[in-house]
C-alpha cells in the first residue's frame, strides 16, 4: 500500500478491517515507498473511531468540563494508569489554547526568519510537539526542574520564556535568555528551573538525574522530567542514567518525545523494539498521545504522583509528531509522505482539538478565536521585530563566563593570542 | 605506476605524484628522497618514481572521499562501511552509491550510538576485516574516545601482538564551516595526538583525500581520518581516476621558501596559502608544509626545512592551549634551538568553546597570520 490515497480512505479501510497489525511485520521500508509511516495515523483512526477528530465533551452546570482522552494509555508495571477522563474549566482550556497557539506561531515565525537568514545555524522547530509542552506544564511546576535536547523552543515558551527573548536568542542578540552565546540549541530559564537546551543527543538522563538526586538529597517536594527524543533511546548514556535513577530511587521523569524519526531514520530502521516507556524491567512507564494535552497532563500528574511517593523513576513517552522536518536544512518529506504529514495535521493536530472542544462547550466563538489568533500573531511579529532591532552581545562577551569570575582573564594582542586567568 | 594487492603486511608505495595547481592542492611534489624515519611503524623507504602523465578528474572533496571508499570496497571484499545515515549517502554525500553498489551487507547503517559504532568497528577489525567506521560530525567522536584510546590503540600492545584492529579507520567531518557553533565545527584532532598506537591524518585538498584515506584504509594500523568538512564541495580538483596511495607520516612541502617555515593541516593550509602570497609581494620567502599525518609526525622534514629557514609558524583552528601546535613547537625547540632565530609562533584558534556569532573572532585568520608573521 503506497501513501497516495487519501487519508479518509484509509482510516475507513482501517476500520473495517479492525485493528491494525504490527508495523515491523511489514518488512523494510523501500525506498520511494512511504507505506510504514502511514501507519501513524491509521493506526489511530482504527484505535479511535473517529473520537480524535471530535473529541468528546461534557460540560457540567458549575462550569466544570469532563474531556475524554480517547487514546488508551499503555503501561508498564503500573497497575493502574491515569483516568481517562480529565476536568478542566473555561480559563484553562483558553490559556492552553494561547500557549500552544503561541508556540506553533513562534515556530512559523522562526521558520521565516531562517529561511531570510536573520536566525543562522541550527533552528529545530517544534510545532506539532506543543501539546507535551503544555501538558507538562499542567502536570509540573516552576520548581519542578525540566531539561531537554536542541528541540527546545517550545519547552523554554512553556517554562515561561518570552517570545522576545525566543528571537532574540535565535538571532544571537545580547537580549537573548542565554545573551546570545547559545543559540537555538541553548536556551535556558533560570528562575524557572528550565536547565536546557543541550546539543549532544542523549546527554540529558545522566544530567536529569543528578538533578534528580539534588531535589532528593534537599527533601524538595519536586521531580525532574528530562526529555529526550526516540533517536537518543539507543545511546549508552541513556541506560547508564537507568540505572542510577533506579539504584537510587530519584525523583526522575524520564520523558520521551517520540516524533518516530530520528532526522531522516525512522524508528523501525534504527531500533529493534520502537516503544521506549517499556524498554527497561525494573522502571515502570507510560504511553500516553503526544498530540493530546489533557492525556499529556494526566499522564504526567501520574508520573510527578509516582516519584514523590519515593517509588522512583518513571518513563513517560509521549507519541507526539513534528509538521518540520529534523532542522531547517530538512525538508522533512523525504522520508515521510505528504500524506502522512497532512493527515496528522488534520486528525491529530493539538491545538485543532482544543479549538473543536472550545467551539463544541460555546466558550468562545469562533471569530473570538480568530480574533485571538490574530492577537498572538501580531504579538508574535511585534516581538520579532523588536529583537531584530536589538543589539549583539559585545567584544567582551567573547571571553567572558568560560571561567568563573573571569575578571581576572586578560587577554592581550590584538590576535588575542596570549591571555591567561587569575584564579582570585 | 604500482599497483598492488593489498594485506596487511604489505605497506603502501607511492604510486605517482600530483599534478596541476589549484588553490588547495599546492603544486608540484617533492620527492623526499633517502629520508630516515626515526619514528614507529615497520616502514621502508619511500621511493620516488618518474612522473607520468594521469587521467584525471575535476572533482570536489567528498566525491574524492567517495571514490576511495568505491575502491577499497572494490578491491577487497572483507571491507565494510557503517555509521549514521551513511546508507543514503552520508549527510555529506561521502558514502553516495555504495550500499547500491556493494549491498545492505557491506553498507549498512547503524543506530545513533558512537561508542558501539567504534566498539563494533573495534571487534569487526580484529576478525581480518576493513572496519571503516563513521561518525556523522567529529563533535560527536566523544563517547567513543574511549573506545579508540583504550581499547584500539592498546590493543596491539597490550596482547603482546596477538590481536590487533589495525582494520579500523574512523573518519569524521572536522572543522569550522561558518555556521556550525558549538557542535558542527570542533577540530578535536589534539585529543587522538595524545595516544601512541593511533595514527591521526588530515588531508588538505581533494586529491590528497583519496589517495591519504586509501593509504590510512590499508595501513596495518587503526587510524582516525578527520575529513576538513568546509572543502568537501568548496575545494575542487584534478584527482587521479586510478587506485593511488599517499605516504602516511610523510609532510608535504606545498612551496619551498628560505625565511620562515609554516606547518599546518587541513583547511587551514587554504588561509596559511594566501598569507604566503601576501608577504612574498613584500619579498619573504615562505616554506610551506602540510604536515597530512598528526601522529606520528614528519619530524625530520621539518626540522630540515626549520635547519634551513630558522622561524617557524604553526596554525590550526583547535584552541591554542593544548593543540597539537604545542607539541610541534616543544620538538622543534627542543631539536633547532640554536638555529631558531625567532620563538615558535602559534596562530591557533581562541581557548574558547566554539562559538556561536563569535566564530569570525575566534578563527585564526589571514591577518591573524600576517599579523604574526611581523607585518
Amino acid at each position: 500500500m503506497n501513501g497516495s490515497k487519501s487519508m479518509l480512505k484509509l482510516a475507513a479501510a482501517a476500520l473495517s478491517k479492525g485493528l491494525q497489525e504490527s508495523p515491523l511485520k511489514s518488512g523494510l521500508a523501500e525506498k520511494g515507498n512511504f507505506c510504514r509511516t502511514v501507519f501513524l495515523t491509521r493506526r489511530y483512526s482504527a484505535e479511535c473511531s473517529g473520537k480524535e477528530t471530535n473529541p468528546t465533551s461534557k460540560k457540567s452546570d458549575s462550569g466544570e468540563i469532563d474531556v475524554e482522552i480517547p487514546v488508551k494509555f499503555d503501561l508498564h508495571l503500573l497497575e493502574s494508569g491515569p483516568s481517562q477522563v480529565t476536568t478542566t474549566n473555561k480559563e484553562e482550556l483558553m490559556k492552553i489554547y494561547t500557549d500552544m497557539q503561541i508556540i506553533r506561531r513562534a515556530e512559523i515565525a522562526a521558520d521565516m526568519l531562517f529561511k531570510s537568514q536573520m536566525i543562522r545555524g541550527f533552528c529545530h522547530l517544534y510545532d506539532g510537539q506543543e501539546a507535551v509542552s503544555v501538558g507538562l506544564e499542567r502536570a509540573l511546576s516552576y520548581d519542578d526542574n525540566v531539561i531537554t535536547a536542541y528541540r527546545d523552543h517550545g519547552i523554554f515558551l512553556g517554562r515561561g520564556g518570552t517570545v522576545f527573548e525566543l528571537f532574540s536568542e535565535l538571532m544571537g542578540k545580547r537580549t537573548g535568555c542565554a545573551l546570545g552565546k547559545g543559540g537555538s540549541m541553548h536556551l535556558y530559564h533560570r528562575e524557572h528551573n528550565f536547565w536546557g537546551g543541550w546539543g549532544i543527543v542523549g546527554t540529558t538522563p545522566p544530567l536529569g538525574a543528578g538533578l534528580a538526586f539534588g531535589q532528593k538529597y534537599e527533601k524538595k517536594p519536586n521531580v525532574t522530567a528530562a526529555i529526550y527524543g526516540d533517536g537518543a533511546g539507543n545511546q549508552g548514556q541513556l541506560f547508564e542514567a537507568q540505572n542510577l535513577a533506579a539504584l537510587w530511587n530519584l525523583p526522575l521523569i524520564l520523558v520521551i518525545e517520540n516524533n518516530h524519526f530520528g532526522m531522516g531514520t525512522a524508528e523501525w530502521r534504527s531500533s529493534k523494539k520502537t516503544t521506549h516507556y517499556d524498554r527497561v524491567s525494573y522502571i515502570p512507564g507510560i504511553k500516553t498521545d503526544g498530540m493530546d494535552v489533557f492525556a499529556v497532563g494526566e499522564a504526567f500528574k501520574l508520573c510527578k504522583e509516582h516519584c514523590l511517593s519515593g517509588k522512583g523513576p518513571i518513563t513517560l513517552e509521549a507519541d507526539t509528531y513534528r509538521y518540520h522536518g529534523h532542522s531547517m536544512s530538512d525538508p522533512g518529506s523525504t522520508y515521510r509522505s505528504r500524506q502522512e504529514i497532512q493527515g496528522m495535521r488534520q486528525e491529530r493536530d493539538p491545538i485543532e482539538r482544543v479549538r473543536k472542544i472550545i467551539l463544541k462547550e460555546e466558550l468562545a466563538t469562533n471569530e473570538e478565536l480568530k480574533d485571538l489568533d490574530k492577537q498572538i500573531r501580531h504579538e508574535v511579529d511585534e516581538a520579532s521585530a523588536k529583537a531584530r532591532e536589538a543589539e549583539f552581545p559585545g567584544e567582551e562577551e567573547l571571553f567572558a563566563n568560560i571561567y568563573k569570575a573571569d575578571s581576572g582573564l586578560i587577554v592581550t594582542g590584538c590576535d588575542r593570542k596570549h591571555s591567561k586567568v587569575q584564579m582570585s | 605506476m604500482v599497483r598492488r594487492r593489498f594485506s596487511f603486511g604489505l605497506v603502501s608505495r607511492l604510486s605517482s605524484p600530483i599534478y596541476g595547481r589549484s588553490p588547495c592542492s599546492g603544486g608540484i611534489w617533492t620527492p623526499c628522497l633517502g629520508q630516515k624515519r626515526s619514528f614507529m611503524t615497520a616502514k621502508d623507504l619511500v621511493e620516488s618514481e618518474e612522473p607520468e602523465k594521469k587521467v584525471t578528474n575535476r572533482i570536489n572533496m567528498f566525491s574524492a572521499i567517495n571514490q576511495a571508499l568505491h575502491t577499497v570496497l572494490d578491491s577487497d571484499p572483507k571491507s565494510y562501511v557503517f555509521g549514521e545515515d551513511v546508507g543514503f549517502g552520508g549527510v555529506f554525500r561521502c558514502t553516495t552509491a555504495l550500499r547500491d553498489k556493494f549491498g545492505r551487507h557491506r553498507v549498512f547503517n547503524t543506530p545513533l550510538c558512537e561508542q558501539a559504532i567504534v566498539g563494533f568497528g573495534i571487534g569487526l577489525a580484529s576478525m581480518g576485516n576493513r572496519a571503516i567506521a563513521e561518525i556523522q560530525f567529529a563533535d560527536y567522536i566523544f563517547p567513543a574516545l574511549d573506545q579508540i584510546v583504550n581499547e584500539a590503540a592498546k590493543y596491539r600492545y597490550r596482547s603482546g601482538n596477538l590481536f590487533n584492529c589495525g582494520g579500523l579507520t574512523v573518519r569524521a567531518p572536522y572543522g569550522a564551516v561558518g555556521h556550525g557553533g558549538h557542535y558542527h565545527s570542533q577540530s578535536p584532532e589534539a585529543f587522538f595526538c595524545h595516544v601512541p598506537g593511533i595514527k591521526v591524518v588530515i588531508p588538505r585538498s581533494p586529491s590528497q583525500a583519496k589517495g591519504l584515506l586509501l593509504a590510512s584504509i590499508r595501513d596495518p594500523n587503526p587510524v582516525v581520518f578527520f575529513e576538513p568538512k568546509w572543502l568537501y564541495r568548496l575545494a575542487v580538483e584534478e584527482v587521479p581516476v586510478d587506485d593511488y596511495t599517499l605516504p602516511l607520516s610523510s609532510a608535504e612541502v606545498m612551496r619551498k621558501g628560505s625565511d620562515i617555515t609554516l606547518v599546518g593541516w587541513g583547511a587551514q593550509l587554504a588561509i596559511m596559502e594566501e598569507a604566503c602570497d601576501e608577504v612574498s609581494k613584500l619579498g619573504i620567502s615562505c616554506e610551506l608544509i602540510d604536515l597530512r599525518t598528526l601522529i606520528p609526525w614528519d619530524k625530520e622534514l621539518v626540522e630540515d626545512s626549520v635547519n634551513k629557514t630558522g622561524r617557524l609558524l604553526v596554525s590550526h583552528e583547535a584552541p591554542v592551549t593544548g593543540g597539537f601546535g604545542a607539541e610541534i613547537a616543544a620538538s622543534i625547540t627542543n631539536s633547532c634551538f640554536l638555529r631558531l632565530q625567532a620563538p615558535v609562533s602559534r596562530v591557533c584558534g581562541l581557548d574558547t568553546p566554539f562559538p556561536l556569532v563569535f566564530e569570525p573572532f575566534y578563527m585564526p585568520t589571514k591577518n591573524k597570520e600576517l599579523q604574526t608573521l611581523g607585518l
